[in-house]
């Protein structure tokens, strides 16, 4: 059995959004480089070059890429022979996303729903935790903007509605979020589970690396076909017609049940920004 | 690369076509959703306005704190989609540009015309670049809003292209 104190929780979590909330990683950057060259539409290009220099910008004088640093997501592995003490992880956690975001003078979005109140420190933090074997915390800090939150969908399609159904949902949503997204963006797609598990594998599915192939060859398949067809629309970086909408298409498959075929979209901008440290 | 200085004569309003890139220098204001929602319910009452709309150019944006010893924190523009109830009110009373990203409803895109108004597409994202155009920052209204009030920015060479010309002309989809 291993011990962990929460505080060590809270200052993993300080950390890890004080770094991610500054710029996308490498495989961001190498995605857009590529997109950059291969990118046909003056504008397009244009707009390419400058989320490049913008991201150097950022990481050489330490400020955040974009302005909007999100509301904290944090994935929470934990070994089931981690034993954790001086304190509830939650709130260490928080504590954590509240240090990073004063102290990062990042921008606090977080409030509450219906009266539109500020909590001021940007938690609580959307914390997903999941028991693994072993004895290690590993934590994965995402802080995930809104312009792109809000262009995801979920939709219970029907069993017979199959994989054209599944792709002719996909592309319906890429449609109809056209530049809203900030373009380009990279999806996450969860198929099967239930209604909240689709969602859940989905996000999952962003915090892979930028364009990795996927395991499963089916799957793999139609991540290509599917960037394909999306860049294909012609909708182009923001919206303003080109080549390049998506730099990649992820997708987890989860089994459902037999009446069922639930099919969820996330949608992350081109500032797709996540930390991982264990403990 | 057209070079405009704000605000703009009319002239110059007319002479830009969408898809074209230009460069804005002068004055801008941010204003996002919370502070939209209270000039709109100022200018409903007929009570005055914290800052001029004639001619002004409004900027969709809330922008990050800023750090000790910058100018102003990172501030990239927000969905214009959500200003869409409020945009022709703004038009009508003066408004000449609004900065923000992604598509305008078609009554947005008709108050535009019809008041000689032009939008301008930023790009989404690239909140330290344009941070980096910003050469003073003064707070206006609204200051418990945080990032929300709005601020009167002085801008250089602030990029940015035409998504909707005064024609009505779209290229932002």
């Amino acid at each position: 059995m291993k011990i962990i104190d929460a505080k060590d929780i809270t200052a993993a979590v300080r950390g890890a959004f004080l770094s991610a909330c500054i710029a996308p990683g490498e495989d961001v950057a190498v995605a857009l480089c590529k997109a950059e060259n291969e990118e046909s539409s003056p504008s397009g290009r244009e707009i390419l070059c400058q989320l490049i220099d913008n991201n150097k910008i950022a990481k050489d004088e330490g400020i955040p890429s974009c302005q909007d640093t999100g509301m904290a997501v944090v994935y929470l592995e934990v070994g089931q022979d981690v034993h954790i003490i001086n304190g509830l992880v939650a709130e260490a956690v928080n504590e954590g996303v509240r240090r990073a975001y004063a102290e990062g003078y990042f921008r606090k979005s977080v409030l509450t729903p219906i009266n539109r109140e500020n909590t001021g420190d940007n938690t609580p933090a959307v914390i997903h935790t999941d028991i693994v074997p072993g004895s290690g915390l590993k934590i994965i800090a995402m802080p995930k903007g809104f312009g792109s939150e809000n262009m995801s969908a979920i939709r219970m399609l029907k069993p017979s509605d199959g994989r054209e159904g599944i792709e002719e949902f996909i592309l319906e949503t890429v449609r109809n979020a056209g530049g809203s997204p900030c373009p380009p963006v990279v999806l996450g797609v969860g198929i099967g589970g239930t209604f909240d598990y689709a969602a859940t594998i989905s996000k999952k599915q962003l915090l892979r690396e930028v364009g990795s192939v996927n395991p499963d060859p089916q799957l793999a398949q139609m991540e290509k076909e599917l960037k394909d067809k999306i860049n294909a629309l012609g909708i182009g970086p923001m919206g303003l017609g080109g080549d390049t909408y998506c730099l990649a298409v992820h997708i987890a498959q989860f089994p459902t049940h037999i009446a069922g075929l639930p099919v969820a979209v996330n949608f992350s901008c081109h500032a797709l920004r996540h930390t991982e440290v264990t403990l | 690369m057209r070079k405009i200085t704000l605000p703009m004569t009319k002239e110059q309003l007319f002479e830009l076509q969408a898809g074209e890139a230009v460069q804005l220098s002068g004055t801008i204001y941010t204003a996002r959703d919370a502070a939209h929602k209270r000039l709109v319910a100022i200018i409903d009452k007929k009570e005055n306005l914290p800052f001029d709309l004639q001619d002004a150019a409004v900027y969709y944006a809330g922008p990050c704190p800023t750090k000790p010893g910058r100018v102003f924190g990172s501030c990239g523009p927000t969905t214009s989609g959500r200003m869409n109830a409020y945009a022709p009110k703004l038009f009508d009373m003066g408004v000449q540009c609004t900065i923000g990203k992604g598509p305008l409803s078609r009554e947005v895109i008709d108050s535009l015309v019809e008041n000689g108004a032009v939008y301008f597409c930023a790009t989404g994202g690239a909140g330290a670049l344009i941070a980096g155009c910003v050469k003073s920052a003064e707070t206006v209204a609204f200051p418990d809003l945080g990032a929300e009030a709005v601020t009167r920015l002085e801008v250089e060479n602030f990029p940015a292209i035409v998504g909707v010309d005064a024609k009505g002309n779209s290229i932002v989809r």
